[in-house]
């Protein structure tokens, strides 16, 4: 079994099991089975549910609490020491100044580089995918195969060389298309790869026939292959999104690092650099900075867990 | 083809300078930056518009080709000079010092003669061999436990949560649960306070080394199982009825039935997992440069490689330490090439 296949096991039983579960009635072996074990079995799933979720809890009460309370006892002991207010969020979004968080323009910035960093890469990839797929040429092959094998060259192997090239060739460092660039070319080869697997799945007889009836690859790729395609662009879409706006490397070199450009993350992690003097906003900072995160992800659930499975490495 | 020059010219002549947002305005550098967010949007619409109607208008003869050429193009040069060049280029670096001088394997006696270096190294293997065996381990035990419970879904969300925190949201979480406060005083970590309640002292988790690395390693842990758990899941739900049902008649219990016919069907699965965790983990930077900036002995190659580059402009340095992350992950390249060729050649 490879990775496509399991993509395509996966497709079936994305995150309900309810599909599964009519396919398969439990017997009667499997119900004295499950007698047995699932008394551990629970115990253990709750254990780890608890466990994982604890510290996302616990740092979301926190950011309701007031400085005094934050940095004098725990979110746990939150009924003793009753505290609850907005104060940090509207402190760490709207207050301007070069000391203050400023997350609002940062917020921002995450907005205007990510939107293109995910369309760019989609748009070139779908093509390349379609001419990889569906277009004989030589070497074809083995140009794909190459494409497949730099999803896995590390980022820091290019880091140097095209900053070089953005600030002596280009000199467009620390600005918007620099960080949509560098995101572009870091996300094409997993997503020639992802949207490959998809667009070579479609029938063969579908292509051919559009051939046969006069049309060309520009009129096949977009009335045919785009909207059959739509899943897994969806999926991609999904996924480069959140990996761009989460990201933080890519935004530390290329981003020149301030207030016009650079991304939540970036200020986050200056953020935490002062832990100390920022406890009482980090919590609520944080949360700023994962809301849209989790909107797209329980939003888009089944798309995103789509993508992990056909997808599955990641530059 | 010269896409990628074309927009980026295109942008810049737009008019590149955010003077709005360096005044400290909020709503007039919003209004410039959403400006150069639509020109962005704009120039690549128009230069791709421009490729391919061009390209669908030459003369029938060398149509294909130029078909050809404008879908694929675009993408192969980018990855030529963003990645294939630059990767080329790290490698050259890597035998330069920092003025750009030919200097051999300096910068590879450099790294295998200082401590401190060795410490990194040392690390990103402890690293290496934890996260993807303890993540696909407790993933793996997770499907299992919860595989046809009542709220699944539910279930499985709680664990995946964590996939779409970024790691610098993750690393913030996680310091508040090590935050430390001396005795006596009211701890607000919830490790060292449940330390305190079983009457025992509370430790500063992320500066005592060596310890202090295993408790970035669990961050990492909790944001990889999910992933481990959502992929491994659908693995077994894969893994026909039949041989379970048969492994059953022939009196298997729970354990001998998961550990001879669950993990035999889903090997593959567990091979991709392991491996997608393993060059996550190589990579690794956000965690420990949130957490501790590196300090306390707790650097990473990767993390390493980036403070020798860009904070001590030690080119030579860090695009060594690059080559030797590229170096680590080259078997699983090799490897995930080989699967790769096998599958193209059933087709």
């Amino acid at each position: 079994m490879s990775t496509t296949d399991i993509a395509e096991a996966a497709l079936d039983s994305p995150l309900n099991s309810t599909k599964v579960r009519r396919q398969r009635p439990d017997g009667k072996a499997d119900r004295a089975k499950k007698a047995l074990t699932s008394k551990w079995a629970t115990a253990g799933a709750i254990i780890i549910a608890v466990i994982w979720t604890i510290p996302t809890a616990g740092l979301f009460i926190t950011s309701f609490r007031p400085e005094g309370e934050i940095k004098g006892s725990g979110w746990w002991t939150i009924f003793q020491n009753w505290g609850f207010t907005f104060d940090n969020y509207a402190e760490v979004l709207t207050t301007q100044g070069a000391s203050s968080a400023n997350l609002g323009s940062y917020f921002i910035n995450s907005i205007v580089v990510a939107v293109p960093a995910t369309i760019f890469p989609l748009v070139l990839a779908s093509l390349a995918a379609y001419a990889f797929a569906w277009i004989k040429f030589r070497f074809s092959a083995a140009i794909f195969i190459a494409v497949f094998a730099l999803q896995i060259v590390p980022l820091q192997m290019a880091l140097i060389p095209l900053l070089q090239i953005f600030s002596g060739v280009l000199g467009i460092s620390g600005s918007f298309p620099a960080v949509w660039i560098a995101h572009t070319i870091f996300g094409l080869p997993l997503a020639i790869f992802l949207l490959h697997n998809f667009i070579s799945e479609i029938p063969g007889d579908i292509i051919e026939a559009a051939r046969v009836d006069g049309a060309n690859h520009f009129q096949t790729f977009f009335r045919i292959v785009l909207p059959l395609a739509m899943p897994a662009l969806a999926s991609f879409a999904i996924f480069q999104f959140l990996w761009v706006w989460n990201d933080l490397l890519v935004a530390l070199v290329f981003s020149g690092g301030g207030v016009d450009v650079a991304p939540l993350t970036q200020r986050l992690a200056e953020l935490s650099g002062n832990y100390g003097r920022n406890l009482h906003r980090l919590p609520a900072a944080a949360f700023i900075s994962i809301i849209v995160p989790l909107i797209v992800f329980f939003g888009l659930q089944r798309y995103f867990v789509r993508g992990l499975m056909a997808g599955s490495t990641k530059g | 083809m010269g896409a990628g020059p074309l927009f980026v010219t295109a942008v810049s002549a737009a008019g590149f300078v955010l003077p709005a947002a360096r005044r400290g305005d909020f709503w007039g550098a919003t209004f410039e930056k959403f400006g150069v967010l639509i020109i962005g949007l704009a120039a690549f619409a128009a230069v791709i518009g421009v490729v391919l109607f061009f390209a669908d208008r030459t003369p029938k003869k060398m149509r294909d080709v130029v078909q050809l050429t404008a879908f694929v193009a675009p993408a192969l040069f980018l990855l030529l000079v963003g990645l294939v060049y630059p990767a080329l280029q790290t490698i050259y670096l890597a035998f330069t010092d920092r003025r750009g001088e030919w200097i051999g394997l300096q910068n590879f006696v450099w790294m295998f003669t200082q401590d401190e270096i060795l410490q990194v190294l040392l690390n990103t293997i402890i690293w290496v061999l934890l996260v993807p065996t303890l993540s696909t381990t407790i993933g793996l035990a997770y499907a299992v436990f919860i595989d046809k419970s009542a709220g699944e879904k539910v279930l499985k969300s709680l664990v995946f949560l964590p996939m779409a925190i970024s790691f610098v949201g993750a690393g913030i979480i996680w310091r508040f649960i090590y935050e430390y406060r001396a005795e006596g005083y009211e701890q607000i970590g919830l490790l060292n306070q449940i330390i305190v309640w079983f009457g025992g002292e509370p430790r500063q988790f992320l500066i005592e080394s060596p310890w202090n690395t295993f408790f970035l390693i669990i961050v990492m842990i909790w944001i990889q199982t999910g992933f481990a758990m959502v992929l491994l899941s659908a693995a077994i739900k894969a893994v026909p009825t039949e041989i379970i049902e048969a492994s059953r008649l022939d009196g298997a219990n729970a354990w001998q039935q998961f550990w001879n016919v669950t993990v035999p069907g889903i090997r593959s699965t567990l091979v991709v997992v392991v491996t997608t965790i393993t060059i996550a983990t190589l990579k690794v930077f956000d965690i420990v440069r949130t957490m501790t900036g590196g300090n306390y002995g707790t650097s990473v190659v990767a993390n390493e490689m980036y403070t020798q580059a860009f904070n001590r402009a030690e080119w030579g340095q860090g695009a060594a330490l690059a080559v030797v992350l590229f170096i680590m992950v080259l078997p699983i390249i090799m490897y995930n090439v080989r699967v790769m060729r096998k599958q193209r050649e059933i087709r």
